[in-house]
């Protein structure tokens, strides 16, 4: 990978004459090396997923989490370098409790990702920090307005709010399976569940994992819904295996038909 | 001191050696002005009433017999105010100025809790120093009306109805038989007169005119009525 730095992506606090800071670009891409994490704003709830390549057969299963609770109604998917990631969730829990404890109700969606983009931001302005290798995606559900978000920080210290978005390796393509999802219709009736769309992220993942060439994965998933009361908690196990088993299954199908497709056009 | 020569003092002259003053003026500190006083918040079906007397004294000498005791705090939000009327003042004050900022910072109208957490936190970590008693009362789109009572030493409770000050003593008897749950505007404005009335009536640290204000989704109402027509008196 030919990068053009030469000679101003040495620090973080030096731009390029194209007005580029390369060092925050260098981090995206240490984000983009490691597994895909989705998140998907349903109907009735937020559901985050994450790819988890193992990369030790001995490695313990479900250790090493990558989906953490900064607060009963927050929860945060984290991708790239795993501990710039722990870092950010311990901020982000700071800012949570400190939230509650000054003004005695949980922090809004906005507020926790304005603040948490600021202090990712922080740390690409200094000669003598590093910017975070991470991509932070928040899920959270304020109980004052009745609503539940999506937001998603980047090493750059941006952070939108989404109906989707994905980070990692397989982002491209998952960006392209989101978008046929029903999420963000105008008659919101129509849009997808979050029991649905824990299936269709199972699917994505699926899809965008090639057996040759990746490494034998573990799929996390957690929601806040109406089912988990608003909280943010694991999806149940045995509903993940039912969502990965219907996955394969549907992948399968959809492969079966697309090569039946195939074969009619050869004649 | 020689401890064996010391005289053991009736009980009943040690009760006096406060020469008469009353709770709060003992512990104000020389020359501080104290709003002893009567303060009352009531929420309503659609917002919240909140009603003060007008008196500041030093002593027995009235400062201000016109005094505003309710202040403002937010668009919907406002609070009564006792004690020591510079504590009352600045805790107002920066709870003002904390609400803005989160006001433009979430986006969003605080609301009556935050409010009133933000005046707990500050009256406890502070209590050493600071007498205030505080009601915070108002409305915001979450819970509508609400009132929130921050006595001396900084608790922080929700009530279906709030007194405050020296003279709310003498009227707890008085708001627990006439307050009734559900009441309208105008019948809780009347309680809230009459009541305060009483106390004005009885304590000697509240008096002059009795100011109102009527806090709804719609807006805020300010009243006042003037000594000579209150609805109890002298």
């Amino acid at each position: 990978m030919a990068s053009s730095g030469s000679g101003y992506d040495l620090s973080s606090s030096t731009f390029s004459p194209d007005g580029r800071i390369f060092q925050v670009e260098y981090a995206s891409k240490a984000v983009e090396n490691a597994g895909t994490a989705l998140g998907l704003k349903c109907s009735n709830g937020v559901v985050l997923c994450v790819e988890k390549p193992l990369l030790n057969k001995m490695l313990l299963t479900n250790s090493s989490r990558r989906i953490h609770s900064i607060d009963k109604h927050s929860g945060v998917a984290i991708t790239g370098f795993v501990s710039d990631g722990r870092q950010i969730v311990n901020r982000a829990r700071e800012e949570c409790s400190n939230y509650e404890e000054t003004y005695g109700t949980k922090i809004p969606t906005k507020v926790l990702g304005d603040r948490l983009a600021s202090y990712v931001h922080y740390f690409t302005l200094h000669g003598s920090l590093r910017p975070f290798g991470t991509a932070a995606l928040i899920a959270s559900y304020d109980p004052e307005t009745k609503d539940h978000a999506l937001q998603m920080i980047e090493p750059s210290g941006v952070s939108y709010q989404y109906y989707a978005c994905a980070a990692g390796k397989g982002r491209q393509p998952a960006r392209t399976e989101l978008e046929k999802l029903n999420i963000n219709k105008p008659d919101k009736a129509e849009n997808i569940n979050v029991r649905e769309g824990v299936k269709q992220l199972a699917r994505i993942i699926h899809l965008l994992h090639e057996d040759g060439k990746d490494k034998p994965f573990e799929l996390e998933m957690s929601w806040l819904c109406e089912e988990s009361g608003w909280e943010h908690k694991g999806v149940p196990r045995d509903f993940i295996k039912e969502a990965v088993d219907w996955a394969k299954k549907d992948i399968l199908e959809t492969e079966e038909y697309e090569s039946d497709e195939d074969e009619e056009m050869e004649d | 001191m020689n401890y064996m020569n010391q005289q053991p003092q009736p009980y009943a002259q040690q009760a006096y050696q406060h020469d008469g003053k009353s709770a709060e003026t003992r512990n104000l500190k020389p020359g501080e002005l104290s709003t002893g006083t009567t303060i009352m918040a009531i929420p309503f079906k659609n917002g919240v009433v909140l009603g003060a007397d007008s008196r500041v004294s030093t002593g027995t000498y009235v400062a201000n017999r016109v005094s505003d005791k309710v202040a403002q705090l937010h668009d919907h939000i406002w609070c009564c105010r006792s004690g020591s009327a510079a504590d009352t003042q600045a805790l107002t004050d920066y709870v003002r100025h904390y609400l803005s900022q989160l006001a433009i910072e979430t986006g969003r109208v605080p609301t009556v809790k935050t409010a009133a957490h933000l005046m707990r936190r500050l009256c406890y970590e502070n209590k050493d120093k600071l007498m205030a008693g505080v009601i915070i009362g108002g409305w915001d789109p979450v819970e509508k009306g609400s009132v929130y009572n921050i006595p001396l030493g900084g608790t922080c409770i929700k009530m279906p109805f709030a007194l405050g000050g020296s003279g709310s003593t003498y009227i707890y008897g008085l708001v627990d038989s006439l307050y009734k749950e559900g009441m309208g505007e105008e019948e809780t404005k009347l309680l809230v007169k009459k009541a305060i009335s009483h106390a004005m009536a009885r304590d000697g640290s509240s008096g002059g005119i009795i100011r109102t204000v009527v806090v709804t989704e719609a807006g805020n109402e300010r009243e006042y009525i003037p000594g000579n027509e209150l609805p109890f008196g002298p």
